[in-house]
């Protein structure tokens, strides 16, 4: 370079004052292995505003030195075209808020593939800052044949080269001691020679710029046509700016060195000529075991049947090997509910709206955030495990041409596949997607593959009417039409989503295709220590960042369902006149306690929630004796129900059931549907139970409908068939007429009824303008759809 | 003159150029896709689309539209 240096060499700074190192490198350099070699356990994830892309930072001692490490975002140019792209760039610079300016920078590349990787190092020698080279996975380019002279190699690119093997820990008390002894130096690089034209004119902007803007970014301003650096001077100084770019532009074109194949051009000829002579390559290239395992895995037959099955075995996995778990973790949840009960029955908790705060709002609500844990962690563990291997750029490469019919590319294909178990781990697995345009499509449409927990509400709706003709029941339908039905509503979501990502790609998202130039990684065996980090780094981010808010929501609705809990003067005399003619006929020692309770009701008045547990209480106590009056017991336990239902029925959700029954009875549902409906926004699953409820048939589990043999058979299916319509046109109608299930399924497939998913759209897109997109297209699309089934279904059925 | 999308399996060629000066272009070359450098076609994805190819060290795939902009010279 022949311009001044743009800043100022630091002061020196005391040894006690912590050092900042920046590692930067290609993907599948083994950066990540590396950075958890340095620093250990004291990671923590960092976040910059404007930018999806997380940043990890560690602490590590080098040779006494405490330093912060930061691992920025593995690329293969520092050439910027989006802001996810310009972290490295501003962080190394020191322009990133709140990040000291690194003292030293860690330039990790993959010997057995060096002049690729020296590319980016070239760009970071440019950025004044001290660079430490880190030749990794030394071991196959020894076994390929590639011999290097690292003293050799470092005096040429006018740094320490330290030769290591991130995965076996090889090489890196050497590899501290060089980032140590660099880092106090102070001593910026020299980087590759440009043709003097070039040179020249970027001195000159520079100075035109008044020397405020560093002459890397200058340089990139000229070399990046519609990148980032571009972008954002314009803003900053104008868009004359950009015409006396493009001027300069036409003026090297003219010279001989246009852009930006002037840039490839020099820095690539600087790593000739720089490894050659101390880097020896054998004459032949021998077949080494990617080659081998390439032929089978990216063939196009035998490739995508091992593809196949494949993503059988992870989808399989998602749901057989997480079921047990999920089961454990809601069987725990209500053991402990049950328990908790049991305090509050005998005492030692107080009955009222905060034991029930804590049983029915809190635990339900971070039981539903739990559950969510062993799917995340198994499918994380195999996309570690595939990510780290190498395979998932050939899955991607595999999957390509089908997702790029909707606009997508084939690093959409896991996260989309893996979204019809849970669309929560599906949307963390987009981080693959470096495009931000593509992976926020692909986050946008996920909600619509046909989730695991749509299931019950499937399950319990084709069970009750659309059941199989049998001689129990005539009535039924063909063999093929309860599967079909339940295929139907898994085909929505595979057509709806596709079509809904291409809407987006034409108009929201719309801009240039990105290039899918993708690097196919040499196979290794994975880091099994980084693929259980990032399994716990996920359930963590999960739990530390979406729970919270999941947890809110569900707290909310409990709420919603909770109160008002005072009964009208009806119930309450109706109530008090039972409890009195009990006592007439009481034997002497349960008087005292009768007679308590009616002095209670007449002081306090009667709420939903301390009649509901009295009866409940009174139905144990009958239940534990084990000589229970059968009759009895069931006349108390519709009692129980009843209550139940009333109280739910009256509290602020059944208003705003109502409230919303004109606008949601074109989809043929009657106001309780749409109470249940409204109610199961922050969890799907929640339906079930909450038309029990409605339906005064009590506590209903949606596990208890999967379990059933006969889903049409459960209580519940049963009361669904016997619902009519309170008013309107309709009265005395039944509620649930084939339409009006079909409709009800329809809204539960296109509908995004999950806090979870939304909280992590939120996450992962740093916005909730997302997640609200996403809650309102899919809302409006759920209920267009349930409206055409219902309003067509009528005119058949 | 050929374009590297036009190659089948197995076919060797040598890069005379990389067409265009937009981010694209800018990627192949970072990618080291520059003029004098041979490769060869190792792969296509099952509906021929995209292709991989082998060059310096490594491997990389692209799209047949990209590949579209790099011309080149099969060698025998």
């Amino acid at each position: 370079m022949t311009a001044p240096t743009p800043l100022a060499p630091e002061p020196a700074r005391p040894a006690a004052i912590r050092l900042t190192a920046a590692l930067v490198g290609n993907p599948n350099t083994g950066k990540t292995t590396l950075f958890n070699a340095l620093s250990g356990l004291s990671q923590r994830v960092g976040n910059y505003p404007g930018v999806t892309v997380e940043t990890k930072k560690g602490r590590m001692i080098c040779a006494g030195q405490v330093f912060d490490l930061i691992d920025l975002p593995g690329t293969y140019s520092l050439a910027a075209r989006s802001p996810d792209e310009m972290v490295a760039v501003d962080v190394i610079l020191g322009h990133q808020k709140g990040e000291a300016r690194p003292d030293v920078v860690v330039a990790i590349v993959d010997a057995s593939n060096l002049d690729r990787n020296l590319y980016l190092t070239t760009q970071a020698l440019e950025l004044g800052v001290p660079v430490v080279l880190a030749l990794n996975m030394i071991d196959v380019a020894t076994a390929h044949g590639v011999r290097i002279d690292y003293d050799e190699l470092g005096r040429r690119l006018g740094v320490v080269v330290v030769p290591i093997q991130a995965n076996k820990g090889k090489g890196l008390e050497r590899l501290r001691e060089a980032i140590a002894t660099a880092a106090k130096s102070g001593h910026p690089p020299k980087g590759p020679t440009f043709p003097e034209a070039f040179d020249r004119e970027a001195a000159t902007l520079y100075d035109t710029l008044g020397g405020e803007v560093p002459l890397f970014l200058v340089r990139r301003l000229i070399l990046d046509v519609g990148g980032y650096t571009e972008k954002r001077l314009i803003e900053r100084w104008g868009p004359g700016i950009a015409e006396r770019v493009q001027a300069l532009r036409a003026r090297l074109t003219a010279a001989g060195c246009g852009v930006p194949a002037v840039e490839a051009r020099s820095r690539y000829a600087w790593i000739r000529e720089a490894t050659n002579g101390c880097v020896q390559r054998p004459a032949t290239r021998a077949v080494t075991w990617t080659d081998r395992l390439d032929r089978v895995l990216t063939h196009r037959v035998w490739g995508t049947l091992v593809f196949l099955v494949l993503m059988f075995v992870v989808f399989e996995s998602i749901f057989t090997f997480a079921k047990p778990l999920m089961d454990a973790i809601s069987d725990g949840k209500d053991y402990l509910a049950d328990s908790l009960r049991q305090g509050v029955t005998s005492g030692y908790l107080p009955s009222g709206p905060l034991s029930d705060l804590l049983i029915d709002g809190i635990l339900e609500g971070v039981g539903n955030v739990v559950v969510f844990l062993p799917q995340i962690l198994i499918l994380f563990g195999f996309i570690a495990v595939l990510e780290d291997c190498g395979y998932m750029a050939r899955a991607a490469f595999l999957m390509d041409k089908l997702m790029s019919r909707c606009g997508l590319s084939g690093k959409s294909f896991i996260p989309m596949l893996s979204s019809v178990a849970c669309a929560v781990p599906g949307i963390m697995a987009t981080r693959v997607i470096e495009n931000r345009r593509d992976r926020l499509a692909t986050i946008l449409v996920a909600p619509l593959m046909s989730c695991s927990a749509r299931l019950p509400v499937y399950v319990l709706l084709i069970g009750a009417f659309l059941p199989i003709r049998s001689d129990k029941n005539p009535g039924g339908f063909a063999w093929f039409v309860p599967g079909l039905v339940m295929f139907s509503m898994y085909a929505i979501g595979l057509v709806v989503a596709p079509l809904v990502a291409l809407l987006l790609k034409r108009t929201l998202l719309r801009g240039e295709t990105p290039p899918f130039v993708m690097e196919m990684p040499l196979y290794k065996w994975p880091a099994w220590r980084s693929i259980l980090r990032r399994m716990i780094d996920s359930a963590w981010a999960f739990l530390y960042r979406a729970g919270t808010l999941i947890l809110a929501s569900m707290v909310l609705v409990w709420a919603l369902l909770y109160f008002p809990r005072e009964e009208g003067a009806e119930q309450k005399a109706a109530y008090v006149a039972g409890l009195q003619q009990k006592l007439a006929s009481a034997p002497e020692d349960e008087r005292a306690a009768l007679q308590a309770q009616i002095d209670g009701i007449g002081r306090d008045g009667l709420t939903y929630d301390v009649h509901y547990n009295q009866l409940r209480e009174e139905l144990d106590r009958l239940t534990d004796e084990g000589q229970a009056d059968p009759t009895k017991a069931a006349a108390l336990e519709e009692d129980r129900n009843r209550v139940h239902g009333e109280w739910k029925r009256q509290s602020v959700l059944g208003w705003i059931g109502r409230t919303i029954e004109p606008v949601v009875y074109p989809l043929g549902w009657d106001w309780r549907i749409g109470m249940a409906a409204v109610a199961s926004f922050p969890a799907r699953e929640v339906i079930v139970g909450t038309l029990g409820i409605i339906y005064n048939e009590g506590r209903v589990k949606s596990d208890d409908i999967l379990k059933a043999e006969n889903a049409g058979d459960t209580k519940l299916a049963k009361a669904l068939k016997n619902a009519r319509w309170e008013d309107g046109p309709r009265k005395g109608q039944p509620v649930f007429t084939i339409p009006t299930a079909l409709s009800l399924m329809v809204f539960f497939a296109l509908c995004c009824q999950c806090a979870s998913t939304l909280t992590v759209i939120r996450r992962e897109t740093k916005s909730w303008r997302w997640p609200l997109f996403t809650f309102a297209y899919m809302t409006a699309l759920a209920y267009v759809g349930a409206l055409v089934v219902y309003q067509v279904g009528s005119l058949f059925i | 003159m050929p374009s590297l999308d036009q190659l089948r399996i197995g076919q060797r060629a040598r890069i005379l150029a990389v067409a265009g000066t937009d981010s694209l272009a800018q990627r192949l070359l970072e990618m080291g896709l520059l003029e004098g450098d041979e490769l060869e076609v190792v792969g296509l994805a099952p509906m021929g689309d995209p292709l991989e190819i082998r060059l310096r060290d490594y491997r990389l795939s692209l799209r047949r539209t990209e590949a579209a902009r790099i011309q080149v010279a099969i060698l025998p």
